[in-house]
């Protein structure tokens, strides 16, 4: 592994040394209430009422983060007179239901009121839009709390799909003027560029040719998109903005579907002869093993998908649960120590950003290397 | 799980897939492509000037040794030479000699050969000029003795004198 061990060990060390303290801040906080309790109950009762709603608000905001959205939110505040105000700005929703239903996601007032396009009216419930009868109409659900109403095919341009083309736009032109600066500086990159080309260099030297071998080169373009694909995808992701592309179960199947796809459609002869007929075992050994490699091509990408998935979205909770923290605490040593924690594991989750992508791109690039392997070892068996 | 499934939207999963496929393959076209042939490019640039680099520093290293080579054989060349020039020298010293000493030689032997034949010139005139002047003399004498008579009948009355002893 490319990590080097010793800032690790030492955020690992500083976590560990900050756990008990946050450990026994809690009971702490605990036991004042437990205390005023003993003085005046109504105001522990209130307190503890208070401290609650905050919990499960955090809790709340943490999975409204997690999940995509359409709009795009930055923050919202209330003002004296308690009314909230929203800053961002709305994206466009796209639904296929009975024609092409467009309209701003503005419509939806944060999920307060229904919107009305060509005479069918849509809301919004737990992140998702259903169809309604009416203006007034709500979402009904059943008693495991699943909507029942219909839902219109959605492709809107949500907020992941909004960073996707952001990230795109950005990779696009950053990438493109490195390829003008070879050009124009006779091989030699400028600008932004340069900062990259080790990492592109990186990509093909060390992740490319170790694992593909001589036919890498079809490859690279896939490779290097993914990697910094992901990787940025995953750097914005811990910036203030609050996305979460790279945590979304879709936009991590979709890549490891496309990895999936590129190794089985690239594959020779000898990856499929592994797969079906192993070669060196007994026959009735090969009919047994057919369906377990086979079901080993589907689990690979699987294990892509679900561990950048989870790596991101475990950051996400953890980071956003410490910073949630202060707000709990609500005194002066135990909000500093989850400000010092949760800067820790920011740094910790850069790194993470770094890591997952480099993680996908070697396995896309493992799965792609035995896809290519030539039969050279067949004799062996 | 419950919750999970709820969560589901199926309106978001499309166009997840939709918004994700389509910056793929906008990506791969404008971005991607352009990107990794910009990188590769520049790789091989990179590539080809090292090697050419080393091609050269191999090169100079060959060029170096050649040199090296080169001026090693200069240098033997040079030391053949003068090994060379010095038995010439020392051949034409002795050469030299040698053609003196017979030269010398040969000079001797002729002045000697001229002496010889000098002295046995000298030495005939000499007798030519001694048997002359001999026979002057003793004509002179002869004359002179022959003149006196007296004396020589006494001569040969002596030399008869001393017949008759014997």
């Amino acid at each position: 592994m490319v990590i080097s061990k010793k800032p690790l060990h030492f955020i690992v060390a500083a976590l560990v040394a900050f756990l008990p303290l946050v450990t026994v801040a809690n009971p702490e906080s605990d036991s004042t209430a437990v205390a005023h309790n003993s003085v005046t109950t109504e105001t522990a009762a209130h307190h503890e009422e208070e401290s609650k709603d905050l919990k499960t608000e955090i809790k709340e905001f943490i999975n409204h983060h997690l999940q995509d959205s359409y709009d795009f939110h930055l923050f919202s505040y209330e003002d004296d007179a308690k009314v909230e105000h929203h800053i961002g700005f709305p994206l466009p929703v796209i639904l296929w239901d009975n024609g092409l239903q467009l309209f701003s996601s503005s419509k939806f007032h944060h999920g307060e009121s229904a919107a009305e396009s060509n005479g069918n009216y849509y809301r919004l419930f737990h992140g998702k839009i259903y169809k309604v009868s009416s203006a007034e109409g709500e979402v009904t659900v059943d008693e495991k709390h699943h909507a029942t109403n219909e839902k219109p095919l959605d492709f809107s341009i949500t907020k992941n799909v909004f960073m996707m083309l952001v990230v795109s736009l950005i990779m696009f032109f950053l990438f493109t003027n490195l390829a003008k600066s070879y050009a124009k500086n006779g091989g030699i990159a400028k600008g932004a560029g340069r900062f990259f080309e080790p990492i592109i260099l990186y990509i093909r030297d060390d992740i490319a040719i170790p694992n593909i071998g001589k036919n890498y080169k079809k490859y690279m373009s896939y490779l290097l998109t993914i990697f910094f694909f992901v990787w940025f995808l995953n750097i914005f992701g811990l910036t203030p903005l609050g996305v979460n592309v790279t945590g979304n179960i879709a936009i991590t199947g979709g890549l490891a579907l496309v990895t999936y796809l590129i190794t089985t459609f690239t594959a020779n002869k000898n990856y499929w002869g592994h797969i079906f007929w192993m070669p060196g075992v007994p026959a009735p050994m090969k009919l047994v093993l057919a369906p377990i490699e086979l079901l080993g091509t589907i689990i690979k990408p699987f294990s892509l998908m679900i561990r950048l998935y989870a790596n991101i979205v475990a950051g996400h909770v953890v980071l956003m649960s410490i910073i949630g923290l202060m707000f709990i605490f609500k005194n002066w040593i135990g909000s500093s120590l989850s400000f010092v924690l949760a800067f820790a594991l920011s740094l910790l989750e850069i790194l993470v950003a770094a890591l997952q992508a480099y993680i996908f791109t070697m396995l896309s690039a493992l799965y792609f290397g035995a896809a290519n392997e030539e039969h050279h070892h067949d004799d062996h068996h | 799980m419950e919750k999970l499934l709820e969560q589901f939207s199926l309106g978001l999963f499309v166009w997840m897939l939709v918004i994700f496929i389509a910056l793929i393959f906008l990506l791969k076209k404008f971005a991607w492509k352009p990107i990794l042939d910009a990188v590769n490019e520049r790789e091989e640039g990179i590539k080809n000037a090292l090697l050419s680099a080393e091609n050269a520093k191999k090169e100079m290293q060959n060029l170096k040794a050649d040199n090296e080579k080169l001026l090693a054989e200069a240098r033997l060349e040079r030391d053949s030479m003068i090994k060379e020039a010095r038995e010439i020298k020392e051949k034409m010293i002795n050469d030299a000699k040698t053609e003196a000493q017979v030269a010398g030689q040969k000079m001797i032997e002729q002045a000697k050969a001229a002496i010889e034949s000098e002295k046995n010139t000298a030495m005939a005139e000499l007798k030519a000029h001694v048997s002359t002047l001999s026979l002057d003399i003793a004509e002179k004498l002869l004359k002179d003795e022959l003149s006196n008579k007296e004396f020589q009948t006494k001569l040969v009355e002596k030399m008869l004198g001393d017949v008759k002893l014997n």
